[in-house]
């Protein structure tokens, strides 16, 4: 009995400063598998198409259900989680690519650090705490907590930054996704409170300005996150704020 | 400060766009396009706009400052990035090249144009027709003036849909995308206007 096999083409590297290369494997098929089954698979029997024993191939995982945004590569050119590639929706050979606008850790796992030191460099949290207790804040309309919740759902996965012409090597700009998160924080009552640090944090160097609204962002996240406006109403913000720092003002 | 550095010359970069070199970008097509009416009016034209009153300091803060920062910084602003249209091959990803690659074409055909015509006129050499005339009587510079004005119009048209998102008029999908018709119609009318007027001198 043969069975039907499924073809990988998977760029690899040895280590963070080590060449990359790529190495073809055929795995045998199994229904509704994804592309983490399949890396499985290569892991459990790490032999390539040549069939030659090698190295099992390294990626990173979480949650297996796209909200933990770990398991982000390049599949067939575009960036996405592959606990949701599919292989029955996947052309073949399936080209497995790590995300080369982070730092390659090995194989197909990258270090997203910089996303997270920008999210702490536009302060993307709500201060609370306190010596006292200062009580319940203030109320959230329910229609706009819906539509701040939808920004809620970056994962941070980095797939925008990946998707994005001006993040890369020559240029600082972190990205669209802490720059959405400073619209959810700043939408919130409490974190209304400040607004300004966030807005002066975004018009800092690599931050707001950098974006050229080529929108590939809003095109390809995966949540659905209404980046490109959250940027365009950053930019608004951004204006007023511009003026009363320049000019001051009575807030 | 305002902002940072990088901040605020992105902004003034989207603003002297717009203002004032779309704007005199407009007015330079629109009094050229006496060409089509004839020989006189076309000089009288150009006489009335040579002989404004502080014309030099008219020509530096109006045209020759705002367009170099525009220039200079365009350029660095194009060499950070990294185009990848072939991968991610929307429409918006496209107009981001376009709008690059038409600024560099702009850039080298203004040089070009205002060595051809201002420098001249300079030097002693009166702009009037039949310069124009001159310049256009080959094949070539007529191709040249055909890509050089029409990625000026087309980096001006969808210059002014990014300057409406840089300083957060457009915010919604909605209103960038009626924003995407209005300054295309903006394109095909200034083209209309330019193309009119290439043909005049020919």
């Amino acid at each position: 009995m043969s069975t039907k096999m499924v073809k990988f083409v998977i760029s690899r590297q040895d280590n963070p400063e080590s060449a990359p290369y790529l190495e073809e494997f055929e795995i045998p098929h199994r229904p509704n598998m994804n592309v983490i089954s399949a890396l499985m698979e290569i892991r459990r029997n790490p032999v390539n198409a040549k069939g030659d024993a090698t190295t099992p191939v390294t990626w990173e995982m979480g949650c297996l259900e796209e909200v933990c945004g770990a398991c982000s590569m390049v599949i067939n050119g575009k960036p996405r989680q592959s606990c949701t590639a599919l292989v029955d929706q996947l052309e073949q050979p399936i080209r497995l690519e790590p995300m080369k606008t982070f730092p390659v850790v090995r194989d197909l796992a990258i270090d997203r650090s910089r996303m997270f030191d920008a999210l702490k460099r536009v302060k993307a949290w709500i201060p609370i705490d306190g010596t006292y207790d200062l009580g319940p804040g203030p109320r959230m309309p329910e229609t706009k907590r819906q539509w701040a919740y939808e920004l809620s759902k970056c994962m941070t996965c980095g797939v925008c930054l990946e998707a994005c012409p001006n993040v890369n090597s020559k240029s600082d700009f972190i990205g669209p996704a802490p720059l959405s998160q400073v619209r959810l924080f700043n939408a919130h009552p409490t974190g209304e409170m400040n607004k300004e640090e966030r807005l002066n944090a975004i018009m800092d160097d690599g931050g707001l300005a950098s974006c050229g609204n080529s929108q590939n962002c809003v095109q390809s996240c995966p949540k659905g996150i209404p980046l490109t406006t959250s940027i365009a109403a950053l930019n608004r913000d951004t204006s007023f704020q511009a003026f009363k720092n320049f000019f001051g003002s009575d807030r | 400060m305002a902002g940072s550095k990088d901040f605020v010359n992105r902004r003034i970069h989207s603003l002297l766009g717009v203002i004032p070199i779309g704007v005199f970008l407009v007015q330079h097509l629109v009094v050229n396009h006496f060409a089509t009416r004839g020989v006189d009016d076309f000089n009288a034209a150009a006489h009335f706009m040579e002989s404004l009153p502080f014309r030099i300091f008219l020509e530096t803060f109006v045209i020759y400052l705002p367009l170099l920062f525009h220039a200079v910084f365009g350029l660095y602003i194009t060499f950070q990035a990294k185009n990848n249209v072939s991968r991610y091959g929307y429409f918006r990803n496209a107009m981001f090249l376009v709008q690059r690659v038409t600024g560099v074409i702009t850039l080298i055909f203004i040089a070009w144009h205002v060595w051809e015509t201002r420098v001249q006129a300079a030097l002693g050499h009166e702009v009037n027709f039949s310069m124009m005339e001159d310049i256009l009587s080959s094949p070539f510079m007529v191709a040249f003036y055909l890509v050089g004005v029409l990625s000026a119009v087309f980096h001006f048209a969808n210059g002014l849909w990014s300057f409406f998102v840089s300083w957060g008029l457009t915010v919604s999908p909605r209103s960038q995308k009626i924003s995407t018709y209005v300054t295309m119609g903006v394109f095909v009318a200034l083209a209309i206007v330019s193309v009119r007027t290439i043909f005049a001198f020919i």
